[in-house]
């Protein structure tokens, strides 16, 4: 598909998680692999854990057991912040936009990380605060520029429809320049168009760039022509894990989507 | 019909980053810093300068600081005039235990003593949110107020427990008019908005707005919350300290801990609610009215001074500050400053209606 | 003896706690039915006693003037529901919270504009004279004021869990929407849980403004509410109960023992602090529900 991009070594390892909420199980004894420029995709129906996947990759839910290995780098309590740094980004199921703020703001928010001026500098706005917010500005626009969204740069993101607000988030997440990006159902509720401009944006992101992708995605036309492995989730427990066509041919992962007891 | 932006382009992201792009708003800045600081000085009343504008300037810093950490940083907040205290009483024994300090180093270390206080409370804003916090900052209210009523040390073991502002001279020029007063509180006034309107527009404000708007998502994207929370709570909390330490000194000159009681925290909360919460123009705008509100109130009980009280008037004025602030919630939440920004935006395609 | 006073402070504590809960159960109420953290609660107390003395000071009897200031302050509830909160519906808490500080400035205002700002004195015929239990001596009205408010909690307890219309409540308190989309007439449970807030106030008012003279001072009782209700959690009525409970006796114990060493007059922020150590324990309170965030 993309003959260029090489998929690499793994970066990021799942090793055995458990999570719980209270007396629910929401993720059991899940382990998976993650491998450098990959698109992975995990899917499952609803309640499977896909969400709570991302949670714990990036830091938002500890689980109870189990570990994970990012670049070599073993952690189990990590802040997401921490993981931000660390390169790892991520969009939301429900639209996670600061809303009182406009769309140019947001994405700039999405290169904090990269602004080293203190505060003082920043109240006097002078020398580095100055060349600071110049530079990334000029990075944000080339991400406004790459997914189309030049005229709606200086409006509130509340005012925006969920498409564009969609898209937006994505320019946030793609802002902090990560190596391996998380999305949380980036086409839900879009209609086919729109569903088409973000398959290509993802696409475009993981050729461009070389990101790594993982993303929760219920449309399987979708998922089975841009992914390169996907991961299936069902009631907290990985029952599939391959290529497309492994997972087009797995009995388990028939049977969880169509209801067959075998 | 003059206010028109057309033919003004912007050619560098400097110029569309800046606090005011358009040459009209520009003009009319500059013309309001030359009232405040060349014409006023000179030809205001003594009232106009002691009675309104000093008093006007000092609030609209307190509010300007409570605005950095409710507006901005939306952490809401109910122990501003604590931190006030704070300020004034540290300033006062800076002045007190080290003769010959400097006035200006003064207000400044009292401000870092109420931004050090402000981090010891703001700590609880890690683990509790909303009203529970809020409710946490009026620990810091009663505590701070309790402090400084019983230990006489910070009053110098004044019979009263009142401190008394000693000379004070700026450069080598006394302050002792109220013009001087008035160009000092302004000079500091008009610096430490400029400071918040930079920081408001920098990385630090759009990480404040960032968890005050989204908390989860601002931690993912990497803004580290505690440090983040801390300095809005440090920051706010240096400007309501020199905002009380300028109260103490340059407009009452003698005060007791119960000019900084829940009262005052309550009036600083209006402000931002009327002015508009979560903007710099908005402290101003909430100051001007809370202090003008009262004085019309007088006006017009002298008129009818036969038939209203002056009872009457205080419950009045009561019933019309809580009135209007949840009017302002009800039907312009951005108070203030958005209808000016509303007024504004007319104003640039008038006489068209579109 | 050391024990048995150590026991008279402790009982002192927990008897005055109870009326910190009696405030606190007028939050509760609201906050459960519709979410909004009312500060105004102070604020009706003060209408409430206040109303109810200037009408028995009009040679109206005892019963009546109770029931007629019990209409009033019915009446006022249902107003603040159409008049504030209605409009702020589906606005974050934080707004709806800030709203209701102005609702308390306003009440004030109004309450001692209607009545006027003399303090008056009330009295419920209960003497208020140390009583001898075992040799630890306990305040006659305090026992009452204990009796009245356990009353009320009890009746308040049985009308969540066992009537239709406190089933209703608690279902508006956890999703209006969903609430709204099963039939449950949002506006009218809004109205009869102000009115029944209402009458908590009175209730409130009665007992504190027979202690301390109806006056402003009253709405100063909502201040020591509030550590209560983060103690006790904001949605549990046995929690504003065994949160007063809490505050009352640490309270008065600290101001015994702790406080001549630091000079006295520690009331008006160790209950803050108390509540505030709590927090950083178990920030969802003594009964609160732990709060899962979903993204």
């Amino acid at each position: 598909m993309n003959p260029h991009r090489k998929i690499g070594d793994v970066i990021l390892q799942a090793e055995a998680i458990s999570l719980s909420f209270g007396g629910v199980k929401a993720l059991t004894n899940i382990s998976l692999e993650v491998r450098e420029h990959e698109v992975l995709s995990i899917i499952g129906p609803n309640g499977a854990g896909k969400s709570s996947m991302l949670n714990v990759i990036n830091g938002v839910y500890h689980p109870q057991q189990g570990r994970v290995i990012y670049r070599g780098e073993a952690r189990s309590k990590m802040r997401p912040h921490e993981a931000a740094r660390q390169g790892i980004a991520r969009t939301f199921q429900n639209i996670a936009l600061f809303k009182g703020m406009s769309v140019l703001d947001n994405i700039m928010t999405g290169r904090n990380l990269k602004m080293r001026s203190n505060f003082i500098q920043q109240a006097l706005y002078w020398g580095r605060t100055q060349r600071e917010e110049i530079a990334n500005r000029e990075q944000v626009e080339k991400i406004i520029d790459f997914l189309e969204i030049q005229h709606i740069r200086k409006t509130p993101v509340g005012r925006l429809p969920y498409g564009l607000q969609k898209r937006v988030e994505l320019a946030r997440a793609l802002a902090a320049e990560p190596t391996l990006l998380l999305l949380d159902e980036p086409m839900a509720g879009m209609n086919v168009e729109e569903k088409q401009d973000m398959c290509r944006f993802i696409l475009d992101v993981n050729d461009e760039f070389g990101t790594t992708i993982v993303l929760i995605e219920h449309d399987m036309g979708v998922v089975m022509d841009i992914s390169d492995r996907v991961v299936v989730l069902d009631y907290g427990k990985k029952i599939g894990d391959g290529t497309p066509d492994e997972i087009r041919g797995n009995a388990d992962v028939i049977a969880a989507y169509l209801g067959t007891s075998h | 019909m003059f206010y028109r932006e057309s033919g003004q382009f912007k050619s560098s992201y400097a110029a569309d980053s800046a606090i005011l792009t358009i040459a009209q708003d520009r003009l009319f800045i500059a013309a309001l810093l030359a009232l405040a600081f060349v014409v006023l000085p000179g030809l205001g009343s003594d009232y106009l300068l002691s009675g309104i504008l000093i008093p006007f300037l000092i609030l609209s810093l307190a509010a300007l600081g409570l605005n950095i950490l409710t507006g901005y940083a939306g952490q809401l907040s109910l122990g501003s005039a604590a931190f006030m205290a704070v300020g004034a009483f540290a300033t006062y024994n800076f002045m007190l235990r080290m003769p010959g300090m400097p006035l200006l180093l003064a207000i400044f270390l009292g401000g870092l003593m109420a931004a050090l206080v402000g981090v010891a409370f703001g700590l609880p804003s890690l683990r509790i949110k909303g009203f529970y916090l809020a409710v946490a900052t009026l620990a810091a209210q009663f505590f701070i107020e309790w402090v400084f009523t019983k230990f006489g040390w910070f009053t110098n073991y004044s019979s009263s427990g009142v401190i008394s502002a000693p000379p004070m001279q700026v450069f080598g020029i006394a302050i002792d008019t109220p013009a001087s007063k008035y160009l000092l509180t302004l000079s500091i006034v008009a610096l430490m908005a400029l400071a918040a309107k930079n920081m408001a527009r920098a990385s630090i404000g759009r990480a404040w707005m960032a968890i005050r708007d989204m908390d989860v998502a601002a931690e993912v994207i990497g803004i580290p919350m505690l440090r983040t929370k801390l300095l809005a709570f440090a920051i706010s909390s240096f400007y309501c300290g020199v905002a009380g330490a300028l109260y103490a000194f340059v407009l009452l000159g003698t005060v007791d801990a119960q000019a900084f009681d829940l009262h005052r925290s309550f009036q600083v909360l209006f402000m931002i609610i009327v002015g508009g919460v979560g903007s710099i123009l908005g402290s101003f705008l909430g100051a001007a009215f809370i202090v003008l509100l009262p004085i019309c109130l007088n006006l017009l009980g002298q008129a009818f001074h036969d038939t209203i009280s002056t009872q009457f008037l205080a419950n009045l004025e009561m019933m019309l500050f809580g009135g209007l602030i949840i009017f302002f919630l009800i039907v312009e939440p951005h108070g203030l400053a958005r209808l000016w920004q509303i007024a504004k935006e007319k104003l640039r395609v008038w006489p068209f209606p579109h | 003896m050391e024990w048995q006073f150590f026991l008279e402070v402790l009982v002192g504590g927990l008897l005055a706690g109870v009326m910190y809960s009696l405030v606190a159960l007028g939050f509760v109420l609201i906050y459960k039915a519709s979410g909004v953290f009312n500060f105004a609660q102070g604020a009706m107390v003060l209408f409430a006693a206040l109303s109810f003395v200037s009408i028995q000071a009009m040679g109206v009897p005892f019963w009546l003037a109770l029931l007629l200031t019990l209409a009033l302050m019915v009446l006022l509830g249902v107003g603040i529901e159409r008049v504030v909160l209605r409009p702020l519906v589906n606005q974050p808490p934080i707004t709806l919270f800030m709203a209701t500080i102005g609702l308390s400035f306003f009440l004030e205002g109004l309450a001692q504009m209607v009545w006027g700002t003399d303090v008056h004195g009330l009295e419920l015929g209960i003497a208020d004279e140390p009583f001898d239990v075992g040799g630890v001596f306990i305040s006659k009205f305090d026992l009452f004021a204990a009796a009245v408010g356990g009353t009320l909690v009890a009746a308040l307890a049985l009308f969540f869990s066992k009537t239709k219309l406190g089933r209703a409540l608690r279902a508006v308190a956890d999703d209006h929407q969903a609430a709204m989309s099963v039939g449950i007439p949002l506006k009218h449970i809004w109205a009869i849980v102000w009115g029944v807030a209402g009458f908590v106030a009175l209730v409130a008012g009665l007992l504190w403004g027979s202690r301390l003279g109806v006056q402003f001072a009253l709405t100063l009782v909502v201040l020591k509410a509030l550590p209560v209700l983060i103690l006790g959690g904001f949605t549990s009525v046995p929690g504003a109960i065994i949160g007063g409970l809490i505050i009352g006796a640490g309270e008065k114990l600290a101001e015994v023992y702790l406080g001549p060493f630091v000079g006295g007059g520690i009331e008006n922020w160790f209950p803050y602090m108390l509540a505030l150590l709590f927090l950083l324990v178990r920030p969802e309170g003594l009964f609160g529900e732990k709060h899962i965030e979903r993204v």
